[in-house]
């Protein structure tokens, strides 16, 4: 799992709907940021919460909806979004300037603890849980996933008779492309012992989805909720024997503000699907539409 | 200071031979981007220099354009190119970014270089009976020249030190164990590969450095360290 989930081209390439997103997020913000200033008077500090996001389209979705539930509880909501990547934005979660933040139980875990191994969502939610700050809480994770996985075009896929990463295990010249860090992860150094894969890497960055359509490459590492894995229609290999830690959406609060929020933000983590996140993030990337505004139509139809 | 002796333990670990870059490899690359990028930067830009310092003409233009292209950022405009002409062209829209990078400096190095001759010295060349080319061949180029070595300098540190993006399209140099070691916050190899890049851009600065000293004609040094003249003399590479 990927420390950090900025990537350049999705970010350059949603520039345009970024801006949109940003400028709607801050023409919103100011209408509710001016409407709530007057009655701001008599509403305590602890009414407010900070919510942050990475700079990633996807978490930033998860954030907005986070926040829109919140202001519909009444709390006012101070939106921190874009933040970039984990060693950024974690030391302002951890000093409090941050109260809730969307996150992922394995790349959390990983980023606490450089030598976790992988596991299954309740044993990553658990060892994540014991390795965090006093003043940090983990609320409830989510169904919703958005981990490593293997992917391979779907021709490739037919042709040698691909379902799970085990059925690699024959093919001969196997490419994997993905991140410069993906040589170092274990679910690359132990594909041989864990599937009986013989792999080369080839660190294709932010290139990786166009390469192996492209068939530069054969197995593309790409995050699971990426929505090239249905645009491009690709096939994500199964893993079951866990080899790719595990990283459900899980909601980290401050722990003096966790208890106040927690009935909310638990309803959209147990609302929330895998498929969900995915159609949200085509819905953002392909059909460029502000995370304000797919919030807002998840909300409607998940919470009523 | 541990996190220094860090980095150097990674530089020289026996791990940087092996892997998917070997550290060596990585250096190779970063390089071949380097020169290869400023080659073509000098075959572009060294003869429009040298017309525009010649005749005088276009200088408005070239500084404006240059000025434009400087403002680009590179990252930007790889992705951008990236994206425009495919995954199969990325090494060439690499090499066009880190082109656009070099041209403005080495332009401005070749037309300042020829601006920068005293006037006189061509009035005499033209006096003595020599042609507009003997003129530019026999006195503007060779007196121009050190501050042309100057651009292209400039511009060989300006890419040096850009290459790194490369490897955020997948084109390895020493951008990929930058990128690698902040992915997996490994301090040590952020700093070490770091440290090879800055070694790299001091080792080719001097390399310049002494071209620079060495391309100097006899006359002009000399005439250079005349008091008299040194109240004349341009500080390298103007900005444009």
């Amino acid at each position: 799992m990927s420390i950090t989930r900025t990537r350049i081209i999705p970010v350059i390439g949603l520039a345009a709907a970024a801006v949109f997103a940003l400028s709607a997020c801050g023409s919103s913000d100011s209408l509710q940021g001016g409407g709530s200033s007057g009655n701001q008077g008599g509403d305590d500090q602890s009414k407010t919460i900070v919510v942050g996001s990475q700079s990633y389209p996807s978490n930033e979705i998860i954030a907005e909806i986070y926040s829109q539930v919140l202001e519909k509880d009444g709390f006012t909501v101070e939106r921190k979004f874009a933040i970039g990547q984990r060693d950024a934005y974690m030391p302002s979660l951890e000093d409090g300037s941050i109260d809730l933040f969307p996150e992922y139980t394995g790349s959390l875990l990983q980023y606490y603890d450089k030598s976790a191994t992988a596991g299954s969502s309740d044993e990553v939610y658990d060892a994540m849980v014991k390795v965090l700050p006093d003043n940090l809480k983990a609320l409830d994770y989510s169904p919703a996933t958005d981990q490593d996985s293997y992917n391979v075009t779907a021709a490739f896929a037919k042709e040698n008779n691909l379902t799970e990463i085990g059925d690699l295990a024959g093919v001969k010249d196997l490419t994997f492309g993905g991140a410069p860090e993906l040589e170092q992860r274990p679910y690359f150094t132990d594909l041989k012992k864990v599937y009986g894969v013989d792999a080369k890497f080839e660190a294709t960055a932010d290139t990786t989805v166009d390469e192996l359509v492209a068939g530069n490459i054969q197995v593309a590492n790409v995050y699971s909720a990426d929505p090239r894995i249905e645009t491009e229609d690709l096939v994500t290999l199964k893993d079951p024997k866990g080899l790719f830690l595990a990283a459900n959406v899980v909601p980290i609060a401050n722990a003096d503000k966790a208890d106040e929020i927690a009935d909310a933000i638990n309803k959209v983590s147990a609302a929330m699907s895998p498929e969900e996140l995915v159609a949200m993030n085509v819905e953002s990337t392909v059909d460029q539409r502000s995370s304000a505004d797919i919030a807002k139509k998840w909300i409607a139809d998940n919470l009523g | 200071m541990n996190v220094f002796l860090d980095a150097f333990a990674w530089i020289f670990s026996p791990d940087r031979t092996t892997g998917y870059l070997p550290l060596w490899e990585a250096v190779l690359q970063h390089l071949g981007f380097t020169f290869g990028s400023v080659a073509i930067a000098a075959l572009i830009a060294i003869p429009a220099g040298w017309a525009i310092g010649h005749t005088g003409k276009g200088r408005e233009i070239a500084v404006f354009l240059s000025g434009a292209a400087r403002s680009l950022p590179s990252l930007g405009l790889v992705v951008l190119l990236y994206l425009v002409i495919g995954v199969n062209f990325k090494e060439q829209a690499a090499v066009v970014a880190f082109v656009l990078l070099a041209i403005p400096s080495i332009l401005a190095g070749a037309y300042a270089g020829i601006e920068a001759i005293n006037r006189s010295t061509v009035e005499a060349g033209r006096a003595v009976g020599m042609t507009p080319m003997q003129i530019l061949w026999k006195i503007e180029v060779p007196l121009g020249l050190p501050l042309l070595i100057g651009g292209i300098r400039s511009a060989v540190l300006q890419v040096v030190a850009t290459v790194t993006i490369a490897a955020y399209v997948g084109l390895g140099g020493l951008g990929f164990a930058l990128i690698q070691g902040i992915q997996t916050r490994n301090a040590a190899q952020i700093l070490g590969a770091s440290i090879v890049v800055v070694i790299l851009a001091l080792v080719l600065d001097g390399a310049f450095a002494l071209f620079q000293r060495i391309v100097v004609p006899r006359g002009v040094a000399v005439q250079n360290s005349s008091p008299t003249r040194r109240r004349t003399r341009r500080a390298p590479v103007p900005a444009t």
